[in-house]
C-alpha cells in the first residue's frame, strides 16, 4: 500500500472500468485490461448480470464493443432478461456493437472419441471479435462449457487455458462467470480459477434471518491492489448491479462552521447556535421521551428557516406522523404542499439494507433536502445483519456529510430508564454529535431530560435539562439539581436504598 | 449409443467434417475421410469445412470442438467429435450398417 508500490504496479495495468461505480473503487479503477477475471457465484447470484453491465458500460460509455459468448442460454432469452435493467441488447446486435457466440445447448447427439480441441469455439469467439472490433469478451458460464464434455475434464482445462491464452495476446478483456456451489465452499466448480484467472470476484446471495443478502468481493488481483472483503450490491431495475460503497474509504472530513437551528431555541443555545450544516446528530432515548417531537421540530424549523426537510419514517405510518406535528403546532401537510417538506414512511421489513440506503440517496438527491431526519435508526436494525449494520451507518453518515446535508437520526432504548441501545454503541463513533432523551426520577415525580452529550468541534452545554410538551411543542426548563444518573438508575431512586 | 435407421438410404448421404486449419488432427480426420467414404459402398459424402477460412459456418451449426463429424439432416443431428480413424464404428454411429448385418435400412 505504499506510494513507491503503486508506481510501480498501476501504470502497467490500465483498468476497465465495469460501471459499477463502488465496485470499480475496490479494484482502484476497474479490471486490469488485458488479462482474465473469473466472477463466481451460486446460481441467482447476479453473474450474468454482472457480465452483461461489464458489457454495456463498454457500449453505450465508453464506446468499446463487446462479444457475449453464451453457454446456457440463448441470445433471445438473454435480450429479454436483461431488458429490465434497462439494456437495450438488439439494439447493439444490430449496431453490431455487441455480438453473440451462441453456444448454448442445441438439441443434437454427441459422442465423443479420443483427443479433440475448442478451436471452434476459439475460432468463433475471434471471428465475433474482429467482427465487431470488440474490447470487453464475456464467456458465461465456463461451468456449462464443463459440464458439456463431462468426461473430458482434462481436455476442456488445456483448451480453456489455451483460449484465454490467445484472447490475452489479442489485448482483450475477459470475463468469465463461473458457477459456485456453496456461498463459502470452494471458488468454482471445477477449480476454475486456478489454471485461467488473473484475477477472481464472487459475488454473493446468502441467507441470514431468512433474508437475502447480496455482496460482492475481490478476492484475487494478480499483480495490483484491491480491497479485501465483502461489499452489499443490490440489483436495481434499469440500472442493474449497484454496489453500496463504503464511503469511509474516501470519507472527505468536513468541516462547515455554519450553523443551522435544531428547531428548538433552547436547544440551539445547548449547543452553542445549533447544529453544523453537515452534521449528523443522534437523539437517543426510550419510548414516550421526545424523540420524534424532536425530529418533528427538527424538519419544522428547517422548514421554516426557508430550507427543505426530508423525514424517512420507519416506525410509524404517514397517518400518525402528521396527527402527532399537529398536536405540536406544526401542520406537516402544509409544508408538504409547499414542496418544502417531503415525508417518506416505509416499513423496514419491505426491503434489504442496502436497498435501504439506496432508497435514501435516491430520495436525496431527488428532493436535495436541507436536512434529513431518519426514525428510527434502531427499526433498521432489526433487519440488519451485525456487520451489515455498521456498513449501512457508515455509508449513511458519510453520505449524509458528503451531501452538506444536516442530518438527525433517532434510536431507541430497550429499557425505560437510562441504558444504552445497541444502536447507540454502533453509531455513537460515526455521529457528530449525541442527544440523550431520559425519564428522571424526582422524588414521586417523573420528568424528562434533555442532554448534549457530545458534540464534535464545538462546546456545549454539560447540564440536564427537564422539558415538558404542549400544544406547541418541547420547553426546556431547568437543570435538575440532584446529580441523576443518566446512564442507569435514576439518581433519586439509588439514594432511598 | 444405439443407431437410428437411416431415413433416405437411397439418396447419397451428406456429411460435413468440420476442421480447424491444418493440424496433425486434421491431417488423421481428412485421411479418415476418405476410408469411411471408400468404405461404405452406398454412397457417402463428406463436405471438408475448415473453419478458420469459413468461422461464419461454424457458428450457424454451433462448432465448439474440432475435428467434428456432423449429420446435419439427421434429427435431431448427430456429431462425432474426436478420432474418426474407426470405420466401423463412425459407419455405426451415424447409423451406416454394414450390407450383411441384417439391418434394413428403408
Amino acid at each position: 500500500m505504499t506510494t513507491a508500490e503503486e508506481i510501480l504496479i498501476d501504470p502497467v495495468l490500465e483498468r476497465v472500468r465495469t460501471g459499477i461505480e463502488a465496485f470499480d473503487d475496490l479494484v482502484m479503477g476497474g479490471l486490469p485490461r488485458g488479462r482474465t477475471t473469473i466472477v463466481g457465484g451460486t446460481p441467482g447470484s447476479g453473474k450474468t448480470v454482472f457480465a452483461t453491465q461489464f458489457l454495456a458500460h463498454g457500449i453505450t460509455v465508453l464506446g468499446e464493443p463487446g462479444v457475449f459468448v453464451t453457454f446456457e442460454e440463448s441470445p433471445a432469452e438473454i435480450e429479454v432478461n436483461m431488458a429490465s435493467f434497462g439494456w437495450t441488447i438488439r439494439r447493439w446486435r444490430e449496431a453490431n456493437k455487441l455480438v453473440f457466440v451462441d453456444a448454448s445447448p442445441r438439441d443434437h447427439d454427441q459422442m465423443i472419441i479420443g483427443n479433440f480441441d475448442l478451436a471452434g469455439l476459439l475460432t468463433r469467439v475471434l471471428h465475433a471479435a474482429r467482427n465487431s472490433a470488440a474490447k470487453r469478451i464475456v464467456l458465461d458460464s465456463v461451468t456449462q462449457l464443463f459440464d458439456r464434455f463431462v468426461a473430458e475434464q482434462t481436455s476442456v482445462r488445456r483448451e480453456l487455458l489455451r483460449i484465454a491464452t490467445a484472447l490475452k495476446k489479442q489485448g482483450l478483456t475477459v470475463l468469465m462467470t463461473a458457477e459456485r456451489n456453496s456461498e463459502y465452499g470452494e471458488i468454482s466448480r471445477h477449480r476454475i480459477e486456478e489454471f485461467v484467472a488473473d484475477n477472481v470476484v464472487i459475488l454473493r446471495n446468502a441467507l441470514y434471518r431468512e433474508r437475502r443478502r447480496r455482496t460482492i468481493e475481490v478476492l484475487k488481483m494478480r499483480g495490483s491492489r484491491h480491497v479485501e472483503g465483502e461489499v452489499p450490491i443490490t440489483l436495481v431495475e434499469k440500472q442493474g448491479i449497484v454496489a453500496v460503497p463504503l464511503s469511509s474509504l474516501r470519507l472527505e472530513q468536513q468541516s462547515s462552521t455554519k450553523r443551522v437551528t435544531s428547531g428548538i431555541s433552547e436547544l440551539d443555545s445547548m449547543c452553542s447556535g445549533g447544529f453544523f450544516r453537515d452534521s449528523v446528530t443522534l437523539v437517543s432515548g426510550a419510548t414516550g421521551t421526545g424523540k420524534t417531537l424532536l425530529v418533528t421540530n427538527f424538519l419544522a424549523g428547517g422548514v421554516v428557516s426557508g430550507e427543505r426537510a426530508l423525514l424517512v419514517g420507519y416506525e410509524e405510518s404517514r397517518g400518525q406522523l402528521f396527527r402527532n406535528a399537529r398536536g405540536w403546532g406544526v401542520d406537516f401537510e402544509a409544508m408538504e404542499a409547499d414542496g418544502r417538506l417531503k415525508v417518506i414512511c416505509i416499513y423496514p421489513e419491505a426491503q434489504n439494507l442496502p436497498d435501504h440506503l439506496l432508497m435514501i440517496r435516491e430520495l436525496v438527491q431527488e428532493f436535495k433536502p436541507d436536512r434529513i431526519a431518519i426514525d428510527s435508526l434502531s427499526a433498521l436494525e432489526r433487519i440488519a445483519p451485525d456487520s451489515g449494520f455498521r456498513e449501512f451507518l457508515i455509508s449513511l453518515t458519510s453520505f449524509i456529510k458528503e451531501h452538506e446535508i444536516a442530518g438527525l437520526c433517532t434510536a431507541t432504548d430497550k429499557s425505560l430508564v437510562g441504558g444504552q441501545s445497541a444502536s447507540e454503541q454502533h453509531i455513537s463513533t460515526f455521529t457528530d454529535a449525541i442527544i440523550l432523551l431520559r425519564y428522571i426520577q424526582e422524588g414521586n415525580f417523573m420528568h424528562r431530560g434533555i442532554m448534549v452529550l457530545k458534540m464534535r468541534g464545538s462546546e456545549h452545554d454539560k447540564q440536564i435539562r427537564r422539558f415538558t410538551v404542549d400544544g406547541a411543542g418541547m420547553h426546556l426548563g431547568q437543570p435538575f439539581n440532584g446529580a441523576p444518573d443518566i446512564f442507569g438508575e435514576s439518581a433519586a431512586s439509588r439514594r432511598e436504598e | 449409443m444405439s443407431s437410428s435407421h437411416r431415413s433416405d438410404p437411397g439418396a447419397n448421404a451428406l456429411l460435413r467434417l468440420y476442421i480447424a486449419g491444418d493440424t496433425p488432427s486434421a491431417r488423421r480426420a481428412l485421411e479418415s475421410r476418405l476410408r469411411i467414404m471408400k468404405e461404405w459402398a452406398g454412397g457417402i459424402e463428406i463436405h471438408i469445412v475448415d473453419i478458420l477460412a469459413h468461422p461464419e459456418a461454424a457458428e450457424s451449426a454451433g462448432i465448439l470442438a474440432t475435428p467434428t463429424l456432423s449429420d446435419e439432416r439427421a434429427t435431431p443431428p448427430r456429431r462425432l467429435i474426436g478420432d474418426i480413424s474407426n470405420t466401423a464404428q463412425v459407419l455405426d454411429y451415424f447409423g451406416f450398417r454394414g450390407k450383411d448385418s441384417g439391418y434394413d435400412h428403408s
